[in-house]
């Protein structure tokens, strides 16, 4: 399946993030195989396995192509049972006017790959990923309304 | 605002970050944040823009949560075929 291009503006009336299609794809086979094989697991756990792929479909819809699906997917792999080597970015090194924007500090923790970037694609990079978020919310708002009606 | 200062005394460095290019950035950020549509055109400081954006980031956080464990609720007591057919629903949406 053919990735949609993440461009900075999709539908700005809507706020919806332009690989909406594929991330529904992802999250709704990530379900499908959840619910299948996951009758013998506790609640929780299995909460915790449908939270995982909302951020997994997020971040592989993104791809490499985004900073912050770059790390989600880097965290995602590391807690795999055989973990893939991924091929390490080069560190963008910080300038010195960055230290200085003390009220970035805390977006940068929660944005993920946040702490490796300056100001400027911090701001880009979490646009992005509000654009993501806010899509996968309304998709699971969609799936949840769609399964108890 | 000693960091505007900053960025100016910097901007000769060859990070060559404008504050335009910064504002502009801002503003694209606001206009994803929730209430960008009753705003409008309405500038707002960064600082605001920063503070909010985290907030809402947390609460989309929170929601994905919360979702999370009402679809587990949900599959847990819905039968596997009617589930798969929602499933298939939510995907000609």
């Amino acid at each position: 399946m053919e990735p949609k291009s993440c461009s900075g503006d999709g539908n700005p009336s809507r706020n919806l993030h332009p690989s909406k299609p594929l991330m529904a794809a992802n999250f709704l086979r990530c379900l499908s195989r959840i619910q299948q094989t996951a009758t013998n697991s506790s609640v929780g756990s299995r909460s915790r396995r449908i939270r995982r792929a909302a951020y997994a479909s997020m971040a592989y819809s993104a791809g490499h192509r985004r900073a912050w699906s770059w790390a989600l997917l880097r965290k995602l792999r590391c807690r795999r049972v055989r973990p893939v080597i991924l091929p390490r970015r080069p560190r963008i090194a910080r300038p010195q006017v960055v230290i200085e924007i003390d009220r970035a500090e805390v977006l940068r923790k929660l944005v993920p790959g946040g702490t490796g970037m300056d100001y400027c694609r911090l701001l880009e990079e979490t646009a992005d990923y509000i654009r993501c978020l806010a899509t996968q919310v309304r998709l699971m708002q969609t799936v949840t309304d769609s399964i108890s009606s | 605002m000693s960091s505007r200062r900053a960025r100016s005394r910097q901007s000769t460095s060859s990070s060559r970050i404008t504050d335009e290019q910064i504002n502009d950035l801002v503003s694209k950020l606001q206009a994803v944040l929730p209430e960008a549509h009753i705003r409008g055109a309405e500038r707002v400081s960064a600082a605001k823009v920063l503070q909010e954006t985290c907030n809402y980031i947390r609460s989309l956080h929170r929601e994905v949560d919360d979702l999370s464990e009402r679809l587990t609720e949900l599959l847990a007591t819905t039968e596997a075929s009617s589930a798969q057919a929602a499933i298939i629903r939510s995907l000609l949406m």
